[in-house]
């Protein structure tokens, strides 16, 4: 079986430098020093470095680094408490219409933001929520939402029943059994739900761009794209921004890479 | 198993109907009011004509299939078409089989393999605005990296994003990379699916590396595949972020996809067209929605519970 296990890791490191390259070029790019910005052909390694794009970023960026932390918490904090409950009911209550409701979230999840934002801009431009934080919190919660919803029904529908059955028998109500027992049971899949809907929001731009466009608090995916398309030419600055606002999804992996992977694989197959 | 779960289920129904329905309400009346009505208002800016000023005053007269009319005769509706065939097509097709090869050489457990394959996801969790901006300067003509490395090779200077002719390449080469790591985690979960047993015994009736793949892997494959390719489907119809980062849909209309003329037409200049970009929009969903009704068809055959 373990005949050549180690030839198999030399392929296996080559194919993942080639695949990692634009990361690794995203970073060498952020520390050039914009003279040798246009040089032909450019450093492979960052020869002499500088700092002065992440210098850039403190100065101009942290506003926008800002506003996405706000908005990508509170898309968490939407996201879990519609979600949760609303799974153990469908998990472990299973209302009458219970199915039909998971059919639309299935459904939900297929519709391209770009159309929900048509129509959000449309209600916001009444409602005065146009520019606005809380506007985004809940554009961006779309997002999460139906995810959230499916995760949890899946990770709560393992929970054994007599488990439940004993709170009851203890006199714990239903509100009481689901805060008490089902939650702290489930916090594998509060992790992985939060993760996404963090990230999913950290890295949003198409409601960013069409429902924040001219607001005072813009996220960091609009303080990038505004960089880019004020024709500004120093890609440090913006390629520096760019390794900040990858910061997230970096932390992620090294912290918690086996629940991302169990959020790509449960978004798509039931284990 | 059936019988023996159905009895508490069914005790906890009748005590739970309301408290059942309580737990779910708040997300039901968010579908309605953060799905519904938007799609609605959607549906109703296709079928009537807005401007900005009716916006705010609501007096957009009713003109039906007009808005469609429009675009179908639009000179954008051809090439878009052809592109956004062609972007999820190609995408699809490489990022499915590359990741499927990535899969294959993973599953077999080898040292580091757990940490190479966590290092592939990087790719997928970047911010898509970070990642077509890194593709937007590691693809620029003059210079970007890649230039650089067919000049070194003798193939000499590619105007990959602002040459009609390569920048759908230039957009496809981002997404496949970017839709690489999704396609590598979930057929490696299928591969892992698969019984060591039954490529043993092949091995022992002499079955060879490639005809195991053929006559093993791709046949008990096929229910994860068919999921991979659906969601791929799904998700690379929905693409904008990237395509608008790198190229604009343009030159001209070079890469211009629906999700791109949409929100073109919709956001992309002073003068917003709201009822033809809520059009295309509208179409968008319902091609999204056949694959979308595909894939649960086939989720639910292969899982019927």
């Amino acid at each position: 079986m373990r005949k050549r296990p180690w030839w198999k890791t030399v392929v296996g490191v080559i194919l993942t430098a080639v695949m990692l390259f634009p990361v690794y070029w995203m970073i060498n790019v952020s520390l050039t020093p914009a003279r040798n910005m246009r040089k032909s052909p450019p450093n492979l390694i960052p020869i002499d470095a500088t700092l002065d794009g992440y210098r850039r970023v403190m100065e101009q960026q942290l506003p926008f680094l800002g506003t996405s932390l706000v908005i990508g918490v509170g898309t968490v904090l939407l996201t879990l408490v519609l979600a949760a409950p609303a799974a153990y009911s469908l998990a472990k209550l299973r209302p009458r219409g219970g199915s039909a409701l998971s059919f639309v979230l299935l459904i939900a999840q297929m519709i391209p933001a770009i159309i929900m934002a048509m129509g959000f801009y449309a209600i916001y431009l009444n409602l005065g929520l146009l520019n606005s934080i809380p506007g985004l919190i809940l554009a961006d919660s779309t997002i999460a939402v139906p995810f959230g919803v499916l995760i949890f029904t899946a990770f709560m529908s393992s929970i054994p029943d007599e488990l439940i059955q004993a709170a009851k028998i203890d006199g714990a109500s239903v509100w009481r059994t689901f805060i008490s027992i089902v939650l702290p049971v489930s916090r594998n899949s509060v992790v992985t739900v939060s993760l996404f809907a963090f990230l999913w929001s950290w890295s949003d731009f198409i409601f960013a761009t069409t429902l924040d466009g001219g607001g005072d608090f813009q996220p960091i995916t609009l303080g990038i794209y505004r960089y880019i398309g004020n024709n500004n030419q120093e890609w440090n600055a913006i390629m520096a921004t760019a390794v900040v606002a990858s910061i997230p999804a970096a932390v992620l992996l090294l912290v918690a890479q086996r629940y991302v992977a169990a959020g790509v694989t449960a978004g798509a197959v039931k284990d | 198993m059936t019988a023996q779960l159905s009895v508490p289920a069914r005790r906890v129904r009748r005590r739970g109907g309301w408290t059942a329905w309580a737990f779910i309400a708040p997300v039901v009346i968010y579908l309605l009011v953060f799905y519904a009505y938007p799609l609605a208002r959607n549906v109703e800016l296709s079928v009537r004509d807005y401007t900005v000023r009716s916006f705010i005053d609501g007096t957009a007269p009713f003109v039906g299939f007009a808005n469609y009319r429009a675009v179908f005769a639009n000179p954008t509706f051809g090439p878009a078409l052809l592109n956004t065939g062609l972007f999820v097509g190609v995408s699809i097709l490489f990022q499915f089989s590359i990741g499927l090869a990535l899969a294959v050489f993973f599953v077999r457990q080898f040292p580091l393999s757990g940490m190479l394959r966590a290092l592939f996801l990087v790719p997928w969790l970047l911010p898509l605005l970070v990642s077509g901006s890194v593709w937007s300067w590691m693809l620029n003509s003059d210079s970007g990296i890649v230039n650089s490395f067919l000049e070194a090779a003798g193939i000499g200077q590619i105007n990959w994003l602002t040459s009609p002719h390569w920048s759908l390449f230039a957009v496809l080469i981002a997404n496949i990379w970017i839709g690489i790591p999704f396609n590598l985690v979930i057929l490696y979960s299928g591969l892992e699916g698969i019984p060591l047993e039954v490529y043993e015994a092949a091995s022992i009736d002499g079955a060879n590396g490639w005809q195991k793949f053929l006559r093993i892997t791709l046949p008990l494959l096929r229910p994860v595949s068919a999921i991979t390719i659906l969601l791929g489907l799904v998700y690379t119809l929905k693409v904008f972020d990237l395509i608008w980062i790198m190229t604009r849909g343009g030159p001209a209309d070079s890469s211009t996809t629906f999700a791109i003329w949409s929100y073109r037409l919709g956001f992309g200049s002073l003068l917003p067209d709201f009822s033809p970009a809520a059009a295309v929009g509208n179409l968008l969903i319902l091609v999204a929605l056949i694959f979308g009704l595909i894939y649960i068809r086939t989720q639910s055959r292969l899982d019927p519970a």
